[in-house]
């Protein structure tokens, strides 16, 4: 699903927050991607979400090759990927129920089929009762899960979740955890960025774990 | 391996069904109106600011259709008065009445002359007296001062300026004549002058409507500024620079609508109100003449132009500003 060969990235500024990276996730996979702050896990998931570009390397995306894709390919490459944003980017001139809806307006979905998948999402992260509301006026765990729902709603081949628990309590969290993984069984590859050690030990998934841009540790297929 | 197998012809599937869904006429109809609709919301819940930059709109709009608007209608007056463009020809006062009419007696023969009218001094002094309230003043004077005057309608065939001159020519060399004038002349005139008020519309529109561009293109680039984190966001999960730029274009062009739409209520005001003083204008000089403005035809245009305005503006101003926008 996910191959990085020899990947670094190098921001305008200079600085190299990746260097030389390389693993391969298989298809329908889940793994965990750990490090301390700025060790560049959010810049690993930028990558593959074609947010940043590679600065040197190859990355495979489902089989394809990626790394100098045009950018007006890259929309529909970035519509098979569900993204759980850090900092959530929720519109908050919208409803719940809108901003869970905003993948599948732009995908171009019918307005019948709409409803129907926003509200199993939303019933999916105990929401329902909130979808006329504005994110303002939610709990920061409550908005960190209508990210999740908007990340999910499209039914997507590949999920990346950048802290997708931070804010939320260790019960809260474990079923966050559950339900990636329930996405996991029905074929969907799961990549979470977390450095939520004692919840990663918990579950049973490969991790990958990043050390000032390098990869260390454990690692799903290391190349 | 199985697996994988299996998640490919789901991910082909998944493409199949998405290719037919952005095919379906319906839902890109449906799509488009639906953003239509939201853009025109957006401007309704901004009403005040946006009424305030389709009556800019409007205005800019207006002046030069309403300044076009008049000039047709002088066109038309003076094209009522082309058919018939008549000479007065004055006599030199020693020409005798009897002498004066067997002049027009021969003149009447000249192929070039469809008829003549021979006004003697007498009846030119009581037309003049009974028309300009000068009764008192003329009765004073022992002699009438007034000529004798031909009133010449040319043939047809010899109605366009220059046959018309040839025509004031010759009689400007009979020994009888003392003034021969073509009533045609202020015609000639008026259509020069407003050849040049046309020219002249031709480059205020040229320049209102270029501020009409800027104007919406100004007001388009605020709200994408308004609007920057709902660009990143809709970008970051997947929208096309097409899907982001709809709303803006539809924005500008429901602003070229609005102002159309206010520019004809503008236009159809002003003539309204024009109307009666130029009617009663016109009754002065014995004219049923009245201001028309063809009121479906104007809005039909002025909302064409509009939208072809709001558009382009709103695109140029798009092109120049969306792309900048990229999440990181
Ligand atoms: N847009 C940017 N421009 C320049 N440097 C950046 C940019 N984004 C991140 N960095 C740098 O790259 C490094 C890795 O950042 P990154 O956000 O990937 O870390 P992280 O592992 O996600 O940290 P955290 O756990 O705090 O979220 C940091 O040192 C950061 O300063
Ligand atoms: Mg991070």
């Amino acid at each position: 699903m996910i191959r990085f060969t020899n990947i670094s990235k190098r921001y305008p500024g200079g600085y190299e927050a990746l260097s030389n990276i390389s693993f391969h996730m298989e298809k329908g996979a889940m793994a965990f991607l750990t490090g301390h702050s700025g060790a560049g896990k959010s810049t690993l998931l930028k990558l593959i979400a074609l947010i940043e570009r590679t600065t040197r390397g190859q990355l495979f995306l489902d089989g394809q090759n990626v790394s100098r894709i045009g950018k007006r390919r890259i929309p529909y490459i970035r519509r098979k990927i569900g993204f759980i944003f850090q900092e959530h980017h929720l519109l908050f001139d919208r409803t719940v129920f809108d901003n869970v809806a905003l993948p599948l307006i732009i995908a171009g979905y019918r307005h019948q089929e709409i409803g129907r998948r926003v509200r199993a999402a939303l019933d999916k992260l105990g929401l329902l009762k909130k979808e006329r509301l504005y994110p303002i006026t939610l709990s920061g765990g409550e908005q960190q899960r209508v990210g999740i729902a908007r990340a999910v709603v499209n039914k997507p081949m590949l999920l990346l979740a950048d802290e997708p628990t931070g804010n939320l309590d260790p019960d809260l969290s474990r079923e966050i955890m559950a339900l990636f993984a329930l996405f996991n069984d029905v074929g969907v590859s799961v990549l979470i960025a977390s450095h939520d050690i004692p919840l990663i030990e918990e579950l049973d998934y490969p991790a990958l774990s990043l050390e000032h841009g390098r990869l260390a540790g454990s690692v799903v297929d290391r190349e | 391996m199985k697996r994988s197998r299996k998640n490919q012809r789901q991910s082909q599937h998944h493409w199949h069904a998405q290719l037919r869904r952005l095919l379906s006429p319906r839902t890109f109809l449906q799509r488009h109106a639906q953003v239509a609709l939201d853009s025109l919301g957006r401007l309704y819940r901004n009403r005040v600011a946006s009424l305030m930059t389709a009556a800019v709109i409007a205005i800019a709009l207006a002046m030069p259709a309403g300044l076009y608007l008049l000039l047709d209608n002088l066109e038309r007056l003076s094209g009522t008065w082309d058919g018939q463009a008549s000479m007065s020809v004055f006599l030199q006062n020693s020409v005798s009445a009897s002498a004066a009419d067997r002049l027009a007696k021969s003149v009447r023969e000249w192929p070039e002359v469809h008829s003549v009218q021979l006004v003697t001094p007498d009846e030119a002094l009581q037309e003049f007296s009974q028309r300009s309230g000068f009764a008192d003043v003329l009765d004073a004077l022992d002699e009438n001062p007034l000529p004798a005057v031909l009133v010449v309608i040319p043939a047809s065939g010899y109605t366009d300026p220059a046959a018309a001159s040839a025509l004031r020519e010759r009689f400007s060399r009979l020994p009888e004549t003392a003034l021969a004038q073509l009533d045609l002349q202020w015609v000639q005139r008026l259509a020069a002058i407003l050849d040049i008020a046309r020219r002249g519309i031709l480059i205020t529109g040229c320049l209102l409507a270029l501020a009409v561009l800027l104007m919406i293109g100004n007001t388009i680039r605020l709200e994408i500024q308004n609007r920057r984190e709902e660009i990143l966001v809709t970008k970051l999960i997947g929208a096309t620079n097409g899907f982001v730029r709809r709303p803006f274009l539809y924005c500008g062009l429901w602003y070229g609508v609005l102002g159309a739409i206010i520019a004809w209520l503008l236009v159809e005001t002003g003539f309204w109100l024009l109307s009666a003083p130029v009617s009663n204008l016109a009754g002065l000089y014995q004219s049923d003449f009245h201001l028309e403005t063809l009121p479906f035809q104007l809005l039909w245009i002025l909302v064409m132009g509009g939208m072809c305005l709001g558009l382009l503006g709103s695109w140029l101003a798009v092109g120049r500003h969306l792309d900048a926008i990229e999440p990181t």
